[in-house]
This record gives structure tokens, sequence and C-alpha cells, in this order.
């Protein structure tokens, strides 16, 4: 390479190992120019992301006068302490109920689909493949807009269930409808990372399993299922994340009775104005985010 | 059933592997729940784009199909104000987290250093942090610039079109950089090395062997910042100005208000616009799958 060619023009440091040379200058002008690339974007990382992070955990340790000021300084951890009120525990095990339920329909749905895709010829898997793809990178509030209109008052499902039931039927402002919107925007995630597992699967095991007197059943319980797992729990997590920091979907799908761990937060900044108690809830949001991130790199799977 | 099939022989379309494809009854209900999928990710989607072309203005009541509501969109000086900025951010922050997400892809995957495990653990993170922590983030590190900076400077910032940017550039980057990076994987590194012993420079070992081959998945990071940026609705909320809304925010301020043929009408032009983006992706990506 060009640089090796290059004369040296400074001394080796003193710590660098004499009999390497040449070479190991060589080398630490290869990972200087590294660093030299990587630089304005860690930078900005640093600046725009890094820094407001630490921002919002020094936040979380403030003070909230009563005008609903922060006050920087008097630090203490009284907006941790009212995570545990009874309010934000409803909450909170609210939303982990709904991002649960969200997770386990979607695996529910998504495996058999996932499976499907995968043991399809490669042509029609492309094609099947692109039709996943285009709701998925479809507008997500105008998808879960959709759902508005469906599950309202005009929406064909209130009209063809009222005459039969002869009741008031209300689907739209419920948690049904929080789920269903939340299954509807989280799907997919569920099932590239399930299609690109089982697309993988060395499926002369499924073979062996059978020709061993296995019967369809137990090969999927003793092969296909333990193979397909960092599919499952790669999945499984990216659905659960953003479910259980939902937003939008509650916001537009659940009614005022439906709030979520995501909305909850929201409203400590743009109606109560308490932004440390704001801040601890989106600490404590995030440290679940990195547990159940953790466990998804501990468990083996990388692959998306 | 089984019965019937072992007296007939496998079907001609299963010979191959029959044992590995699921017994017949199994394929079907598999090949339902397909259908079913299929028909929910795709029959909101549908109802949609009739009910914007439905003439009366209550959204559930068909009456005869009109562009009236096209009509009012784009004469409606909030939806155009608001398309404006949704564009002007968009070309903004895709331009600069291409470059920067490309820069950080090449150092992290091309070369060895110290530190470059923190470094790649903080460009992970705004790929999975979810987007509500993320705009608190940014309300707060933008409230804490402004004062610095008035104190400071005496310059008076404020939140509009640049805070909208600056945020959308810091998840961008990290979009752009996981997509440039998954293909740079694939890539061969002894082309590179044979462009340096045919004497090339450094800089011409980029620009006529790395960039091209890389080339695809730049553009595949750029559409996909492109997407993810005209999509942003909480992020933006949190930091945008007044005057300086995007159009997913003001239609977000709408639909909780209330469903109206006219979010019905600004919902199709944007689902036609993330749609002709990623098709125009998928075609990029089918391309580089061939030699």
């Amino acid at each position: 390479m060009a640089t090796t060619l290059e004369p040296r023009t400074t001394p080796p440091p003193a710590d660098a190992a004499p009999e390497l040379g040449l070479e190991a200058d060589a080398e630490r002008a290869e990972s200087r120019r590294g660093l030299l690339i990587g630089l304005p974007s860690l930078a900005y990382l640093v600046v725009f992301f890094a820094l407001p992070l630490v921002i919002v955990v020094v936040y979380s340790f403030a003070t909230r006068s009563r005008t609903g000021r922060t006050i920087l300084g008097d630090w203490n951890l009284d907006s941790y302490a009212r995570l545990f009120d009874p309010l934000v525990l409803e909450i909170a095990l609210r939303s982990l109920w709904l991002a649960l339920l969200t997770t386990l329909i979607s695996l529910a749905f998504g495996y058999p689909f996932a499976y499907y895709l995968a043991t399809r010829s490669p042509k029609v898997r492309g094609i099947l493949l692109v039709l996943v793809m285009i709701p998925f990178w479809s507008n997500f509030l105008v998808r879960t807009y959709a759902w508005r209109v469906i599950l309202g008052r005009d929406g064909p499902f209130v009209r063809l269930l009222e005459p039969i039931l002869g009741t008031d039927v209300q689907l739209l402002f419920t948690p049904f409808a929080v789920v269903l919107g939340l299954v509807y925007g989280y799907m997919p995630f569920m099932i590239l990372p399930l299609y690109a597992t089982i697309e993988r699967l060395d499926f002369s095991l499924v073979e062996a399993a059978r020709d061993l007197y296995a019967s369809g059943w137990q090969a999927f319980l003793k092969v296909t299922w333990p193979l397909s797992r960092p599919g499952v729990i790669a999945g499984s997590l990216l659905v659960f994340i953003p479910s259980f920091g939902a937003y939008v979907t509650p916001e537009i799908l659940g009614g005022g009775r439906t709030t979520m761990l995501g909305s909850y937060i929201v409203r400590q900044f743009l109606s109560a104005r308490d932004w440390p108690f704001g801040s601890a809830l989106s600490v404590a949001v995030l440290l679940v985010m990195l547990a159940a991130a953790v466990v998804y790199l501990r468990s083996g799977g990388r692959n998306l | 059933m089984s019965v019937v099939d072992a007296a007939s022989g496998p079907p001609p379309d299963v010979a191959e592997d029959s044992v590995v494809r699921p017994k017949r009854t199994v394929e079907r209900i598999l090949a339902g729940n397909a259908w079913i999928v299929f028909a929910f990710l795709y029959l909101p989607i549908l109802l949609l784009v009739v009910l914007s072309f439905n003439d009366n203005r209550t959204v559930g009541v068909w009456t005869e199909p009109s562009l009236r509501w096209y009509q009012a969109m784009f004469t409606d000086r909030n939806v155009l104000g608001a398309l404006r900025n949704s564009l002007v951010v968009a070309f903004i922050s895709t331009v600069v987290s291409t470059v920067l997400g490309t820069a950080a892809a090449l150092s992290l995957e091309r070369f060895r250093y110290r530190g470059q495990r923190a470094y790649d653990g903080l460009l992970y993170l705004p790929v999975i942090i979810p987007d509500v922590t993320m705009a608190v983030m940014m309300l707060l590190f933008f409230v804490q610039a402004f004062d610095l900076l008035g104190a400071v400077l005496g310059v008076n910032a404020s939140f509009g079109i640049g805070t909208i940017s600056l945020s959308h550039i810091a998840f961008n980057i990290s979009f752009v950089a996981v997509v440039v990076r998954a293909r740079l994987a694939g890539l061969d590194p002894s082309l590179e090395e044979a462009a340096a012993d045919l004497y090339a420079s450094r800089w011409q070992a980029f620009r006529r062997v790395t960039l091209p081959l890389i080339a695809p998945g730049v553009a595949g990071g750029a559409l996909l910042a492109l997407t993810l940026s005209l999509d942003e609705v909480v992020i933006t909320s949190f930091v945008a100005g007044p005057g300086s809304t995007t159009l997913p925010v003001y239609v977000f301020g709408l639909v909780r208000r209330g469903v109206t043929p006219l979010i019905n009408a600004v919902s199709v032009l944007m689902l036609t616009g993330s749609m002709l983006l990623v098709l125009t992706s998928l075609l990029i990506t089918r391309r580089r799958d061939e030699p």
C-alpha cells in the first residue's frame, strides 16, 4: 500500500515493540487514518446523541419548581421514587402486558407465515418478501390512522356487528384496538428475522428426524423450533421493544383510558411540565430496552 | 389422508423433498395463514386509498368517486407548508447522514483502532432507542444548548427546521452506517489490495474501486434515511418550532382531533411517497444480487 512506501518521518514512540519497526509504524498510521475517517460522525453522535442522553440522566435527578420550571441543582432521587406510585406502576404493567400480548400474537401469526415464505421456491419467495416489505416501510402514522377509520363509528366492523349484537359496539379507544394497531405496525419486525433464520435452516436435519421415525409434529418440536430460536428471540425483541415504548399507536387508537408509558412520558413534557419525572421515566424505559437488547446479544443472535 | 397419499404416490409438485415439505393439511393451514396475514397487511391500506376518493364529507358513507379532497389538499396552505418543511428536512438530513454514515461504516469495517467497540455501541444505540426517549433527549439538549448560546454568545436560537434536521441526522447516521456496513462486509478486500498493488493512491482506490462497489449500499442507506426522515413524528414534534411543522406532525395533530376525508387524501399522498421509495430501494438491492 502507498503508506508503507512513505519514508518514516517520526520516530516510533517508546512503547512500540522495536523489532516491528516500519510495519508497526504503518499499522499505527493506518489506525490513525481509520479514526480520522470516523471522527466527524463520532463527534456528531457524541454531541447530538451521547450528550443529550447525559442531559436526560442529569435532569432525572433535578427538582421541579411549583411553576413547572426545572431547577438544576438540589439533586435528589424523588423522580425515581415516584416510579413506584400505584398509578405509574399500573401504566407500566399495562404497557408490559400489551407489549407482551402484541409480541405473542405477532409470533403466533408470524412464525407460520415466515415458515411458509421460507419454504417457497426462490422466485416466489422473492416476490412474497417484497410484498411484506412494502407495507413495512410505508408510513407508520398513516397505517395506524387506517385502523382508526376501520374501527371507528362509521367503520365496517361496527356497522356489521351492531345489527347482529343489537347493542352499541365500542372497538376504538380500547386495549383491543391498541394491540391490533401495534401488531399491525410491528408484525414485519417479527416476520423478517424469523424468515432469515428459517430460510437458512438445514432441512436435512428435519429429514433425518423423520427417517428416525419422528412424527411431523415431533420433528418440528425437537428440530425446527430449537433451530429457529435465534429468529424467534430476535423477532420477539424487535416487536417488544417498540411496543413497550409506543406512543403514536395508543395515542391514536387507545384514547384516554389506555395510556401506555410512551404517552405518559410525553404528557410530562407537553402538558404536566414535570421534566425531571419525565426524564426519570425515559431513563427507566431505556434501561428496560437495554436489558432486552443484552438478552438478545447474549442469545447469540446478531443477524437480522 | 395419508393413506390416500400413499396409495396415489407423492404428488409431482412436492416429489423432490416430500419429507421436508409439511403434509397437505399443514400446508393448507400455512397457506391460509399467509393469506390472512397478507389481507391484514394490505386491506387497511387499500380501504384508505378507496375512501380518499369518496366525495362524502362523512368518511364512512360512500356517495360517489371524486378528486375533491385531493384538490382541497393541494390548495391547503397548512398542508403545503408542512410538505415543504418535510422535504427540506428530509433533503438536508439525508445528504448529511449519508456522508457521515458511510464514513462511519468505512472507519469501523475497514480499520482497527482502540475504542472501536465503544464507537460501535454508540452507533447502534440510535437504532434501538425508543423514539419517545430520543425525543426527550433532543428537547432537553436543545433547551440547554439555547441557554448556553444565549448566555455565552448572546445568540438567540430557537426550535425550527434546524433543530429538526439536526435530530434527524442524529438517528439517520446509524441507519445509513448499518446498511453500508452490511454491504462492505460482503465485499472482497482483495479488490482494494489489487488496486493498491497497481499503484493506486489511497484516494484513487477508494474512488475507483471501493465506492462503485458499495454504491448500492450507500444508495440503499440514503433511501432508508429519506424514508425515515419523511415518516418521523415523535422526535420531530418535540423539536419543531411554530411554523416549522412537518407533514407527519401536522397530520398527527389532525388525526388526534378525528377522522376527516382530507386526512385520507394526505395519507394516500404520504403512502404513495413511501411506497415509491421502498420500490426504488428494493430495485437497487435487487440489482446488487446480480453479478
